[in-house]
C-alpha cells in the first residue's frame, strides 16, 4: 500500500511537533524515521495511524484521503514503544484480541481463531508460551508478542514505535534481522521510528532524518551515509569530527587538503574570510610521515575490526577520532604519546551560521 | 556495608524505638481498639436475646433497611459517576480538568452538616425549587430522595479518588493498541481498561459503601428523623442513645461497627493480595 504524507503540520499548545511534512512510502518499503527525541517522528507515526489528528494536511493511503476513517478501520498495524500488551491476558488472548472484537458480520468462528492465533505463534516462535502472561515474559518475547498481535488483523501497513528501544544488543540485532525477512516475505508497507542510526542504516531502504518536525534528508542508507545534506545530518549520523577552520575566498585547508564550503540551511558562504567547520570522517584521516598536521596520540582502542585512536590536534577542541583497519594499525607500531602526522583524504566544510549548536 | 552504615545512621537506639513503639500502640489501643470493644460488650450487656430484640424491633429493622436502600443506590451511582470522571480525567486531555479534579474533592473539604444543609436549601419548602417541588407533590427533603442525594454527595470522591492515580498511572497505551486493532469505545473499555482497574475499583467500592453506610452529618440534616420512615442506622442510633436506651444503641451501633471490621478486613486483603494494582496513594 502507498502511504502519502502531505504537508502534515501538528501543534501540541504553543509547540510545533511536526511542520509542513511531506513524505511518499511505496507499497512493499521499509521507511525509517531517524531522529534526536522531540524531532517529531513518533508524532508523525501517530498521525499515520490515525491516533493523532494532523492540524493541517492529510495522510492518503492508496490515495484515499484517511481522515475519514477511524484507527481501527486504516488496517494499520501498529507496535507500541513498550509493548503495550494488554496484561491481564495471556500472550493466546492478546493476539485473539483484534479477531475477536472484529464486527460480528466479519468475526470469525472460536475454531479459525484458534488456528489462525497459533500460526502467528509459531511466526514469532512462541506458540510453546501461548498460555503466559506478558509479565512472565522476556522483553524480546514481549516485542514478538506485540508484532504477532498486530499482525493478526492482517494489516497492509505496519508502524512501529522505537521497536527494539529497550532490548539488549544481542536481541535487538536479532530481531533487526527477523523483521525484515517477515517484512519482505508479508509484503507489507512498513515505517518505523528509531533514534539509533546504526538500526536505521541496516534495517531501512530508505531514511528520513528528521529534525525539529521537518526533513533534513531523504535518501537510502549509504546517500545520508555518504552524502549527508546538511551539517545536522553528519552529526546525528554519528563518527564524525567537527572541526573549526576558517573558509577563505569559498573554501578551507584542512590538513593539507582543499575544500569547497558549500552553503546549507539558508547560510550562503560569504565572499571573504568567515569561520566554517569541516566534517571529516574518522576513516577519511590517513597517518603518514610527511602529513600536513602534527598530532599526538591520546588513546588507543584496538579491539574489534578496526583501531579506533584519538588524538590532540593543536587548534581542536575536541580529540580527533581517527578509524584504522587493523593491518594499517599494526603496521605503524603506534602507541600512546607518540608524535605523528596526519592527512585528511575527503572533508565536507560548511559556514559556521549553518551548524546547530 | 555503606549501606548497613547508611541505614544505621538514620536509625534511632532500641530503646527510642521500643518507646516510640509503645507510645503508637497505646494510643491505637486507647483510642481505637478500646471502644471497639466497649460497643461490642455494651451491645452484649443484657445478653443475648436482648440483642436480638433491640436489632429487630421494628423501628430498627426500617433503619437497618433504609441503611441498606440507601447505599444500594449510592454506591452504584458513585460507581458509574467515579469510572467515568476517572477515565475522562485520566485518559483525556480537556478544558477545565484541574477544575473538575477540585470538585470531586469538594465533598473532602466542606463539613457534611453543610452537605446537607445545601439540600434543605435547594429542596426544602422555603428552598430554591422546593415551591415548585410541593406544587408537583414531590417530596425531596425529609424523605429518602434527600436522604439517598445527601449520601451519594457525601461519598462521591471515594471511587474517582481511588482510579484516578491509578488510571493515571495505567496510561493509554493500553486503550490505543485496542483501538488499533480495531475495536470500538466499549469493547475496549470492557475488555482492556476495566479488567486493569477493578481491584482498585472494589478497594473504591469497599470504602464508598463504609462510609454510605455510616453517614451521619449530612444525612442528618435532610432527614427529619422520622421514625420508621427517614431514620438511617446512625441516625437510629443517636435516637435510642438520647433516649438513654443504651443497649439497644449499642447493639444498633455493633453492627455498624461490625460493618466496618468487615471492611477493614476485605480492606487489608486487598491491599495484601493486590496492592501492585491499587492507585499508589491512598486517604
Amino acid at each position: 500500500m502507498r502511504i502519502d504524507v502531505r504537508d502534515v503540520t501538528k501543534r501540541f499548545d504553543s509547540f510545533i511537533a511536526v511542520r509542513g511534512f511531506t513524505l511518499e512510502v511505496r507499497p512493499g518499503e521499509l521507511v525509517a524515521l531517524l531522529g534526536p527525541s522531540g524531532s517529531g517522528k513518533t508524532t508523525l507515526l501517530r498521525i499515520i495511524a490515525g491516533l493523532e489528528q494532523a492540524d493541517e494536511g492529510q495522510v492518503l493511503f492508496d490515495g484515499d484521503d484517511s481522515a475519514a476513517k477511524g484507527v481501527g478501520e486504516r488496517r494499520v498495524g501498529f507496535v507500541f514503544q513498550h509493548y503495550a500488551l494488554f496484561k491481564h491476558m495471556t500472550v493466546f488472548e492478546n493476539v485473539a484480541f483484534g479477531l475477536r472484537v472484529a464486527p460480528a458480520e466479519r468475526r470469525m468462528s472460536n475454531t479459525d481463531i484458534k488456528t489462525r492465533v497459533m500460526s502467528l505463534l509459531s511466526l514469532v516462535q512462541l506458540d510453546t508460551l501461548a498460555a503466559r502472561y506478558p509479565s512472565q515474559l522476556s522483553g524480546g518475547q514481549r516485542q514478538r508478542v506485540a508484532l504477532a498481535r498486530a499482525l493478526a488483523i492482517e494489516p497492509l501497513v505496519l508502524l512501529l514505535d522505537e521497536p527494539f528501544g529497550a532490548l539488549d544488543a544481542k536481541v535487538r540485532k536479532e530481531l533487526r534481522r527477523w523483521l525484515r525477512r517477515l517484512h519482505d516475505d508479508m509484503g507489507l508497507t512498513s515505517i518505523f521510528v528509531t533514534h539509533d542510526q546504526e538500526e536505521a542504516l541496516e534495517l531501512a531502504d530508505r531514511v528520513v532524518v528528521m529534525n525539529q518536525g521537518a526533513i533534513e534528508q531523504v535518501g537510502t542508507p549509504m546517500e545520508v551515509y555518504d552524502t549527508p545534506a546538511t551539517p545536522f545530518v553528519y552529526e546525528f549520523l554519528g563518527n564524525v569530527n567537527r572541526i573549526p577552520c576558517t573558509i577563505t575566498g569559498g573554501a578551507a585547508t584542512l590538513w593539507g587538503l582543499a575544500v569547497k564550503a558549500e552553503s546549507v540551511n539558508g547560510a550562503v558562504v560569504p565572499p571573504g574570510d568567515a569561520p566554517g567547520f569541516a566534517y571529516v570522517r574518522p576513516h577519511d584521516i590517513e597517518i603518514a610521515a610527511g602529513g600536513a598536521q602534527k598530532a599526538v596520540v591520546r588513546h588507543i582502542g584496538a579491539a574489534g575490526p578496526t583501531a579506533r585512536l584519538e588524538l590532540e590536534v593543536a587548534g581542536v577542541p575536541a580529540l580527533v577520532e581517527v578509524q584504522l583497519s587493523r593491518q594499517a594499525f599494526f603496521d605503524l607500531h603506534l602507541r600512546v604519546g607518540q608524535a605523528i602526522a596526519i592527512t585528511a583524504r575527503g572533508a565536507r566544510v560548511f559556514p559556521a551560521a549553518s551548524v546547530p549548536g | 556495608m555503606a549501606a548497613t552504615r547508611a541505614l544505621a545512621a538514620i536509625t534511632e537506639s532500641p530503646k527510642v524505638r521500643l518507646a516510640l513503639l509503645l507510645l503508637a500502640l497505646a494510643y491505637i489501643l486507647f483510642f481505637l481498639v478500646l471502644p471497639v470493644v466497649v460497643v461490642f460488650t455494651e451491645a452484649f450487656g443484657r445478653g443475648f436475646t436482648y440483642y436480638v430484640e433491640a436489632v429487630s424491633e421494628p423501628d430498627a429493622q426500617a433503619a437497618i433497611k433504609l441503611t441498606l436502600l440507601v447505599a444500594a443506590i449510592a454506591v452504584p451511582a458513585n460507581v458509574v459517576f467515579g469510572v467515568a470522571a476517572s477515565w475522562a480525567i485520566a485518559k483525556f486531555d480537556f478544558v477545565g480538568k484541574s477544575f473538575l479534579i477540585t470538585l470531586i474533592d469538594l465533598p473532602f473539604s466542606v463539613s457534611p452538616v453543610i452537605s446537607g444543609l445545601i439540600y434543605v436549601l435547594m429542596f426544602g419548602g422555603h428552598g430554591l425549587i422546593g415551591p415548585w417541588l410541593d406544587q408537583h407533590d414531590i417530596q425531596i427533603i425529609y424523605a429518602v430522595p434527600g436522604i439517598v442525594l445527601a449520601t451519594i454527595f457525601v461519598t462521591f470522591p471515594f471511587v474517582a479518588r481511588e482510579l484516578i492515580p491509578l488510571m493515571q498511572e495505567q496510561g493509554t497505551e493500553e486503550e490505543e493498541a485496542a483501538r488499533s486493532l480495531g475495536a470500538s469505545g466499549w469493547q475496549t473499555f470492557w475488555r482492556v481498561t476495566l479488567p486493569n482497574i477493578k481491584w482498585g475499583l472494589l478497594y473504591g467500592v469497599l470504602l464508598c459503601n463504609a462510609r454510605a453506610m455510616g453517614e451521619f452529618g449530612a444525612v442528618s440534616v435532610v432527614s427529619g428523623h422520622i421514625r420508621g420512615f427517614t431514620n438511617t442506622m446512625p441516625l437510629h442510633v443517636e435516637i435510642l442513645y438520647n433516649e438513654y436506651n443504651l443497649p439497644a444503641a449499642f447493639a444498633v451501633a455493633s453492627l455498624l461497627a461490625f460493618l466496618a471490621l468487615v471492611t477493614l478486613v476485605a480492606k487489608a486483603i486487598l491491599e495484601w493480595r493486590y496492592g501492585h494494582e491499587l492507585a499508589p496513594v491512598h486517604h
